[in-house]
């Protein structure tokens, strides 16, 4: 795996009624609070529809998770809501393994997470 | 049996890349396939980020010593790290999620699914799925040791 691949990479857009930001890279326990401060950081702009695009996210453990999870309790409590366009296959397995798939709304691609709000 | 192959590095987040590069290249060297290669990478992940948050409270306290040796059926992977005790073995399982309906929207948890979450121990529950042995050790003298088995028979099983 390069170097590049390994490296988290953060974008976000910000969008009429959504926030999508985009995730690729590797998440673990050293920068996974880079996740959390750019998703906290659009809770605390009072934006609560967010996407994650993490089609290019080839590895996320459980830090990169529990980074998610907490913000997707803070979009709820608020009404709003954390949705997935194509999560890969790695970052699939792993929220199947800790059973969290049904935690979240799936989308193929953004187009169809950005429509769904 | 191959020969045991030993790293040791700071007891820093920044250094849980290097542990699973490290365990990675034995790991695939031994023959497992990428799906295996991925579950130990992630297992040696957990396990490292068990020790800094919960064995050492802190970065930078003390050391990680991992190991990994391979024989024909077994990838076995050591853990050693000299911090408070630790016990995988005593960290309840993930809480499990309300029951949800098929075809309706995703099961609205409650605050104390997510309070549980927080303490329920992920990582450890990702080791105890991925792995085939686990093994914990610790002591006064001499501290803790965790061992993983990966059968390398059985890669396709997780």
């Amino acid at each position: 795996m390069s170097e590049e691949k390994n490296m988290l990479q953060i974008e976000l857009e910000s969008m009429k009624r959504v926030d999508l930001v985009t995730v690729a890279g590797r998440i673990d326990s050293s920068n996974a609070g880079e996740l959390e401060k750019t998703l906290s950081g659009i809770i605390g702009s009072g934006r609560f529809n967010i996407i994650l695009e993490l089609s290019q996210l080839t590895y996320m453990s459980s830090a990169g998770l529990r980074a998610i999870v907490s913000t997707l309790r803070e979009c709820k409590k608020r009404f709003g809501d954390l949705r997935l366009a194509a999560p890969s296959e790695r970052v699939t397995e792993v929220l199947d393994l800790a059973g969290l798939m049904p935690l979240f709304e799936i989308y193929e691609d953004t187009t169809a997470a950005v429509g769904s709000f | 049996m191959g020969k045991k192959q030993v790293l040791t590095v700071a007891g820093r987040y920044d250094k849980v890349k290097k542990i699973c590069e490290f365990v990675a290249e034995g790991a695939r060297q031994a023959g497992l396939n990428e799906d295996a290669v991925f579950h130990v990478e992630l297992c040696c992940d957990e396990a490292s980020t068990n020790i800094i948050e919960h064995a050492y409270g802190a970065e930078n306290v003390g050391q990680i010593t991992i190991s990994y040796q391979a024989s024909e059926e077994r990838f076995t992977i050591t853990l050693h790290d000299n911090g408070r005790t630790f016990n995988p073995e005593e960290v309840p399982p993930p809480p499990p999620l309300p029951d949800s309906i098929d075809g309706l929207a995703p099961p609205e948890p409650s605050e104390l699914f997510f309070d549980n979450l927080q303490i329920g121990g992920l990582g450890v529950h990702f080791i105890r799925s991925l792995m085939d042995e686990v093994h914990f050790d610790f002591s006064k003298q001499h501290g803790n040791t965790l061992t993983m088995v990966k059968y390398i028979s059985s890669e396709a099983q997780p």
